[in-house]
């Protein structure tokens, strides 16, 4: 193999498995240390400059990074990296002061934004301080977009959400809410020197079966329904509910039914359990809450009598995977099953839907009537008009939306300057070495042996009256603390010095996980299967050295490190150094 | 500072016959000096008594003085051990040896341990062939006092602030020859590949097994003067050949090349198979090894490898006849049989 490119920051990034995961890139390890380290408002907004919502997030989060932690690989549970970045947000001072500050002087152009929500959100924040004058329309009567309309107060109280849009829209933005935009041609028509559409995926999924028609009074659509309760239309539902769908909008479906009225709720879901698309915490959520999820259930018609719903006719089915792993679902045989409802919610996706945008604008829609989208510039084939968030490539969720609009403010802002959107500004990288003193580092490298705290709840009789009160208490300052210990840090990077090396195998010895190895160099298949202890994860690199004297080289397999130091400590000649490597995706304004 | 070792393992770490990692043969961490040779022999141990599936509880790991000395706390940490007065660790060996043949004596000691203070003990436990391996960790340096030139330092060799070496070193290989040992070999620290075999070898030879490996002292003797450093040692030192040990289970798989290698079945039943690399050199043979040595000698080069090894060895136990049985396995009918006995063997002396 040739000797690694540390210099290339992608390498080290990769490392770092959480900040990598992370659509955001958010440099989880730094933000960790200083939770830890109960600096609580710094850790606040080392979140904000790269995910915008630390307080929503922390909450509410998909939370790529967690499995993605390396502590699964070599303990079991990852670090609660998201209910840690909500103990940032909960502890931190006032941070009004530290935010960007908005030049008076604006520098004559001029952006639109359709849909308020976290994609748009993001670009606001971008591009108002660099002097941008941003017009926001949302149909909403407040900011959020999806995170304020369907995402319930039990998870993500109105508070929290309303500090941190309220951040962006401080900045001088100008939002216009409760206002349905029916034609881009008009908002093209207002001269904007570039417009934003972050309009998510607002369209919700339906079942056409057997009765639908005549139980339409007593059916609707889980994301419609949600924001219907969102906003106060709707506050009660029928005793026996059933929610059909696996994702995370039927968890959310479930729970709230069982705070306005309904009793007896079910989850029905098409799939096996451990197929279903909602995460597994917002199933053991559920499950807490005591709604059963009935798995292998195809939906098969809805049953009316005297013109009222009665309930649900269902199909039990067996999954079966052929060799690819493709899966079919073969219906067992058995009777049908009918289940008793008063209410059904229908929550099995949702799309895009852009009938407001007119075809004739020099967009681009491909065969599914999505706009074709520029993955790394999120602009659209009309330069001016650039896409994010759900509205760009279909339903993600908040923290990819954000990551979406960062980027999308990087290229507005090369547009509205000249420059090609193309030339994107590279991240920000340094590596510089965390040494104290002989055996000392600047991080705390010891290795915490405990197992995966768990977030305290609320009391599940008072959490169930009331659809408002948050159902997650999150860490105390001192739990927070000790998951905090549990991150290995590794962002600390073994950095190794080839030139330095005596080989006298001290740092082989040592590791405890086996991951360094001195041995003849040869194809990295091949060379897998001759280190130290195997090397099977593929997705993990190796980082080979240059030549020794020996004529060997060093090889050190990232996938089990600790990155505990010991290899450093015990190293004669400092070949081996602990360094911290801090990486920041460039934004708007930013060169790199 | 780090004072202990993460609790955290490789998830894929091999099992051995007993169904236990490497991990389950560490000891605790080290305190040695960062880089010393001595952490990459207890690495080595603890690589070859993993791969042989020994009993950890069926070991007893023995020392005497000195930054070596010190080592076994770091290797098979659920052994027995005992760490004896300076240079007397082949005594208390002799004494637990006797008590209780079924024990793997590991035997670890320095050059001061061994070629000063120790040199009468080791000579006599080499001639009465001790079954034991006996472990030199050789950096030519008394390391815990500051490293002053040890009985092994080679004349002209410098530690890193000291004058040349006046006094003629004492070869431990050579010596134990002499003395009667009947498995000698040489290894470095930084060469694992040729010390793990050897180490097994001299675990499945039946009486006395020196290993005397070359261990550079980081800090106070692996400069450019020493003839003991990492750098010195890599540069000059010449191998009389390859060994493979084969355990008594294990099926040989390799192919060997006629007339240069040879097989050599152990007392436990396992095998090791000896690339020659010297040409000059009949391991079998005491003699040419005596004379190997002195040529390596002659030449400023340090030999490695397996020296000497008497295949028809009869190590103490066979000599002096000993009991099978532990002696605290022995009840008091086994230790006075009596009155009958008593007349018995009173009457064979008349």
């Amino acid at each position: 193999m040739k000797p690694t490119d540390i210099k290339n920051p992608e390498y080290f990034h990769k490392v770092v498995d959480c900040q990598h995961a992370c659509p955001a890139h958010t440099p989880v390890p730094e933000y960790i240390r200083l939770i830890a380290a109960g600096r609580y408002t710094e850790a606040y907004m080392v979140n904000w400059h790269s995910n915008v919502f630390p307080g929503i997030l922390g909450r509410t989060c998909d939370r790529p990074c967690e499995p993605a932690c390396r502590r699964v690989r070599v303990e079991e549970e990852p670090v609660a990296i998201c209910r840690l970045k909500r103990v940032a947000a909960d502890n931190k001072e006032n941070i009004t002061a530290l935010l960007p500050a908005i030049p008076k002087k604006k520098n004559g152009k001029r952006i639109a934004m359709i849909g308020a929500g976290p994609a748009s959100l993001t670009v606001a924040r971008d591009l108002a301080p660099l002097g941008y004058s941003i017009d926001i329309y949302d149909n909403q009567f407040a900011g959020g977009g999806m995170m304020r309309s369907q995402i319930p107060s039990f998870r993500l109280p109105v508070s929290v959400l309303d500090e941190e849009v309220n951040y962006i829209l401080s900045m001088g933005v100008a939002a216009t809410f409760d206002v349905q935009v029916d034609s881009l041609k008009e908002i093209l028509n207002k001269d904007y020197d570039a417009v934003f559409v972050g309009t998510g995926a607002p369209r919700g999924k339906g079942l056409n079966l057997p009765g639908l028609e005549d139980a339409m009074d007593n059916v609707y659509l889980g994301i419609d329904w949600l924001s219907s309760v969102a906003f106060e239309h709707t506050e009660s539902i029928g005793r026996r509910v059933i929610v059909l769908g696996g994702g995370n909008t039927a968890m959310d479906c479930c729970r709230t039914s069982r705070r306005v009225g309904g009793e007896d709720v079910r989850v029905v879901v098409r799939s096996p359990f451990e197929d279903m698309k909602a995460s597994p915490w917002e199933k053991a959520d559920a499950a807490h809450e005591g709604i059963p999820i009935y798995n292998n259930h195809v939906p098969k018609e809805f049953v009316v009598e005297e013109g009222k719903l009665k309930g649900m006719t269902f199909e039990k089915v067996e999954a079966i995977y052929d060799d690819e792993g493709a899966r079919s679902l073969v219906p067992t045989g058995e009777d049908l099953v009918f289940m008793e409802a008063d209410d059904v919610l229908m929550a099995i996706g949702q799309e895009n839907a852009f009938p407001w945008v007119e075809r004739d604008l020099g967009i681009e829609f491909d065969k599914w009537e999505m706009p074709v989208v520029n993955k790394e510039t999120f602009q659209s084939t009309n330069e001016k008009v650039f896409f994010g968030g759900d509205s760009a490539f279909g339903p993600e969720n908040i923290i990819t939306a954000v990551a979406h609009g960062h980027q999308a403010a990087v290229s507005i802002d090369l547009f509205c300057r000249g420059e090609s959107v193309q030339d994107r500004p590279p991240p920000h990288v340094t590596l510089a070495s965390q040494k104290m003193g002989v055996h000392e580092w600047s991080y705390d490298n010891a290795v915490a042996v405990d197992e995966r705290y768990i977030v305290p709840m609320a009391p599940l009789a008072e959490t169930l009256k009331d659809r408002k009160v948050e159902v997650e208490l999150g860490f105390d300052a001192a739990t927070g603390y000790k998951e905090a210990e549990r991150c290995l840090n590794c962002d600390a990077q073994t950095v190794f010095d080839e030139v330095r090396c005596i080989e006298c195998d001290a740092c082989v010895d040592i590791c405890p996980t086996d991951c360094i190895s001195f041995v003849s160099n040869g194809e990295e298949e091949e060379l897998r299967a001759r280190l130290a202890a195997p090397a099977n994860n593929l997705a993990q690199d190796l980082y080979v050295s240059a030549d020794l004297p020996t004529m060997r080289v060093m090889v050190k397999d990232e996938d089990v490190c600790l990155h505990c130091g010991l290899c450093a400590e015990r190293c004669p000649t400092t070949a081996w150094d602990m360094q911290k490597f801090l990486y920041n995706v460039s934004q708007a304004g930013e060169r790199g | 500072m780090s004072y202990q070792v993460p609790k955290f393992r490789h998830p894929g770490l091999p099992l051995n016959e007993l169904g236990y990692t490497k991990a389950d043969y560490e000891g605790a961490i080290s305190t040695l000096c960062a880089g010393c040779g001595h952490d990459s022999i207890s690495g080595a141990i603890v690589r070859a008594c993993h791969e042989m599936s020994i009993e950890p509880h069926k070991i007893a790991k023995l020392s005497g003085i000195g930054c070596s000395s010190k080592a076994p706390t770091y290797f098979l940490g659920n052994s027995h051990g005992f760490n004896a007065v300076h240079g007397r660790m082949p005594s208390v060996v002799t004494g637990a040896a006797l008590a209780n043949r079924e024990l793997l004596y590991m035997g670890v000691s320095g050059d001061g341990d061994t070629a000063s203070i120790g040199m009468g003990q080791f000579a006599h436990a080499a001639r009465r062939n001790l079954n034991m391996v006996y472990i030199v960790m050789n950096n030519g340096c008394y390391g815990l006092t500051k490293g002053q030139d040890s009985a092994t330092a080679d004349r002209g060799s410098a530690t890193k602030k000291g004058d040349p070496n006046i006094y003629s070193a004492i070869d431990l290989c050579g010596t134990a020859l002499q003395m009667g040992a009947t498995f000698v070999a040489r290894s470095f620290s930084g060469d694992k590949e040729q010390l793990v075999p050897l180490i097994k070898a001299a675990i499945s030879h039946r009486g006395f097994a020196l290993i005397d490996v070359v261990s550079p002292c980081v800090t106070f003797n692996n400069n450019p003067q020493s003839t003991k450093s990492y750098e010195f040692v890599r540069e000059h030192s010449e191998a009389t050949g390859t060994i493979d040990f084969v355990p008594l289970k294990k099926e040989i798989t390799a192919e060997y090349q006629a007339g240069q290698s040879y097989e050599v079945t152990m007392h436990d039943g396992s095998s090791i198979h000896l690339y020659k690399v010297d040409e000059t050199l009949d391991p079998f043979d005491r003699r040419s090894a005596i004379s190997t040595l002195e040529e390596h000698r002659y030449t400023g080069n340090i030999l490695t490898g397996l020296i000497y090894m008497n295949k028809d060895s009869r190590d103490l136990h066979e000599v002096m006849d000993t009991s099978q049985r532990p002696l605290n396995q022995l009840d008091e009918a086994d230790l006075c049989p009596g009155n009958k006995m008593l007349l018995n063997i009173n009457a064979s002396l008349r």
